[in-house]
């Protein structure tokens, strides 16, 4: 057990005044996060969604020590984040998509200069750090261009790198792709992929653009009204909400039910006899073995497979119930 | 590998915050001088006071002008280093407080030090030199111990107002943006200084004068340079009182501060 996150019973409320009348005010708790128990292992790549409102940023800015939880316990590389925010900020890498880190009105280039001075990182580190950044991420076109000129794709590429350069053991990114065009969405997961894979960065990312975590997350944690409401991987996600990948087959004649393998059932398509749906169930046959076998009794013209839309199940997950032990 | 002076990367924060100011070089100048303008005014408030009367609450104008000179010297000198602290729940909403707290450093010496405005410095060089002048002309006897006075009051002051820009700033943290409460004592406070206790009712020099300390910053300094005695009876030695009080202000505003920061609830994005 190699733990660099845990978090117990993390819970955080605002007080927050609303208007209830001309004059009056009243005051109102908002729990944010409500109970989360996390644990994150070093290397991990951790994908933690939620619909808005959900609690992600509150959760994620008690874990860097920018807020105090109101109760609960949490511990990042061993620290307690806001009493020990300054030792704790030289293992970590924040990035806020919708914030920015860097210098305004100075080029790219002397951002990452003072970033350098502080967080103290030796400077045959960072300048081997940079290197390696300016190679991934294809800085070299407007290093020396005021941040305030940036595009949203290239000012990403900048606050990634930022976070970077003093070696962080966990890199936290709070909807860091929000806005970006398609290739700037790539350049940035392709970047994650490779860092993750690389293992020595553990790596905690909230999005709401699930094709982020299909891509970079193993693991996933679904958060909604303050409660986690999935940990696991995202195959066990589908398993639990009932969404299964599907084998959809054209035959050369109309589907006869007595070619059904066993332990499998079909779905005529309603528009056309001769197409059918096979939902592929775990401990059933594979795609493989259902092809084949169907191959023996009817002849095929043409086969594909459909992946479970990870948005329709997480879509059916924000719906459902406050979470029970369903899966 | 750790600096050997911890001032280092707030300096360069600093440096850098006024490279990229003087990116924008017109506008700075222009600055330079409405800021230091607003500094002239202030002073040329009392000379027309002055012209109607020859006296204010038993002081001489070039008395007068010693005293702001002290007051507006340090508060410009506060404003300068920390007067930004005014902007702290701008700072909030834009998410640079944030910024600052997922670094290993200090939060309150890295947001000053981020929107460092070079400009205010004429102010301090425009009181600076009123207060030169206007010692020069009071006929002060110069003792070793009144050059030593005539330099730290304005500092201590400094201290002082700075102390008072964050306790009035860090109440963000509690209550809503409260900008005209903290310009009372911060603005009201630089003008209650600038002028004799005595011409102040009672209550009201009870309260500003001695509770909450503003009477140490300038008038009793004051006083000492000049040589007079206090006409409301207060003895001579807390002349030298202006470094004691700036210092308990300052170990309040940090305990504040700090508490402040602990509460801090940030914005809901
Ligand atoms: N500073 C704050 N003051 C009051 N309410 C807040 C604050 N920050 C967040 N909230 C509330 O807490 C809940 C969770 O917010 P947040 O963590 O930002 O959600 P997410 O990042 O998942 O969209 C929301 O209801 C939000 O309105
Ligand atoms: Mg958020």
């Amino acid at each position: 057990m190699n733990a660099v996150i845990t978090t117990r019973e993390l819970r955080k409320e605002f007080t927050v005044r609303v208007k209830t009348g001309r004059f009056s005010r009243a005051r109102r708790t908002v729990t944010a996060v409500d109970g989360v128990d996390l644990t994150i292992e070093a290397g991990e790549m951790v994908g933690y969604i939620g619909p808005n409102g959900a609690g992600k940023s509150t959760t994620l800015k008690m874990l860097t020590g920018i807020l105090n939880p109101t109760s609960g316990h949490v511990r990042v590389c061993g620290l307690e984040p806001v009493p020990q925010r300054l030792r704790l900020t030289r293992n970590l890498g924040v990035v806020f998509g919708q914030r920015s880190a860097l210098w305004w009105d100075l080029p790219l280039r002397e951002s990452f200069r003072l970033l350098r001075h502080v967080f103290d990182v030796p400077r045959a580190d960072h300048a081997a750090r940079l290197a390696q950044c300016r190679d991934l991420l294809d800085l070299d076109g407007f290093l020396d261009t005021p941040v305030r000129q940036l595009s949203l794709g290239q000012r990403m590429r900048g606050e990634l790198t930022a976070a970077l350069l003093h070696g962080p053991r966990v890199l936290f990114l709070d909807e860091p792709t929000i806005g970006l065009d398609v290739v700037s969405k790539q350049a940035v997961r392709g970047f994650l992929s490779d860092l993750g894979a690389a293992g020595d960065t553990t790596l905690v990312l909230t999005t709401h653009d699930l094709a982020d975590i299909e891509r970079l997350c193993p693991r996933l944690i679904v958060i909604d009204h303050g409660h986690v409401v999935h940990d696991g991987s995202v195959e066990r996600l589908h398993h639990r909400y009932g969404s299964h990948r599907q084998v959809v087959i054209d035959l050369e004649a109309d589907w006869d039910p007595g070619h059904a393998p066993e332990g499998v059932t079909a779905k005529v398509d309603p528009d056309d006899a001769r197409r059918v749906r096979f939902h592929l169930t775990p401990g059933g046959p594979s795609a493989g073995e259902l092809v084949a076998r169907l191959a023996l009794r009817a002849p095929l013209r043409d086969m594909s497979i459909v992946e479970p839309d990870i948005e329709d199940v997480v879509a059916r997950l924000y719906q459902a119930a406050p979470a029970d032990s369903a899966g | 590998m750790a600096y050997r002076n911890p001032l280092t990367p707030y300096l360069r924060l600093t440096a850098a915050q006024v490279r990229s100011q003087a990116q924008y070089r017109f506008s700075f100048v222009l600055d330079l001088f409405g800021q230091t303008a607003v500094t002239v005014l202030d002073f040329l408030t009392i000379l027309v006071l002055f012209r109607i009367t020859p006296v204010l609450g038993g002081f001489e104008l070039h008395e007068v002008l010693v005293m702001s000179g002290i007051a507006i010297t340090g508060f410009s000198i506060a404003d300068l280093a920390v007067g930004n602290v005014e902007q702290l729940a701008h700072y909030v909403r834009t998410g640079l407080l944030d910024a600052m707290l997922i670094r290993p450093r200090r939060v309150l010496p890295q947001l000053l030090a981020v929107d460092f405005q070079l400009r205010r410095i004429g102010r301090v060089v425009f009181a600076a030199v009123v207060l030169a002048v206007a010692a020069a002309a009071s006929g002060v006897e110069w003792t070793w111990w009144r050059w030593l006075l005539v330099v730290t009051a304005p500092l201590a002051g400094a201290v002082f107002f700075s102390a008072v820009f964050v306790i009035t700033a860090t109440t963000m943290f509690w209550w809503v943006d409260s900008r005209e409460f903290s310009a009372s004592f911060t603005y009201g406070g630089r003008d209650f200084t600038s002028y004799p206790l005595t011409v102040f009712g009672g209550g009201f020099r009870r309260l500003f004068g001695y509770a909450l300390g503003f009477g140490f910053v300038a008038y009793h300094p004051t006083l000492a340079l000049l040589g007079r005695a206090d006409p409301l009876g207060a003895p001579g030695w807390l002349g030298w009182s202006g470094p004691v009080v700036a210092s308990i202000a300052a170990l309040a505003a940090g305990a504040l501060w700090r508490t402040g920061l602990r509460h801090y609830k940030g914005t809901g994005s």
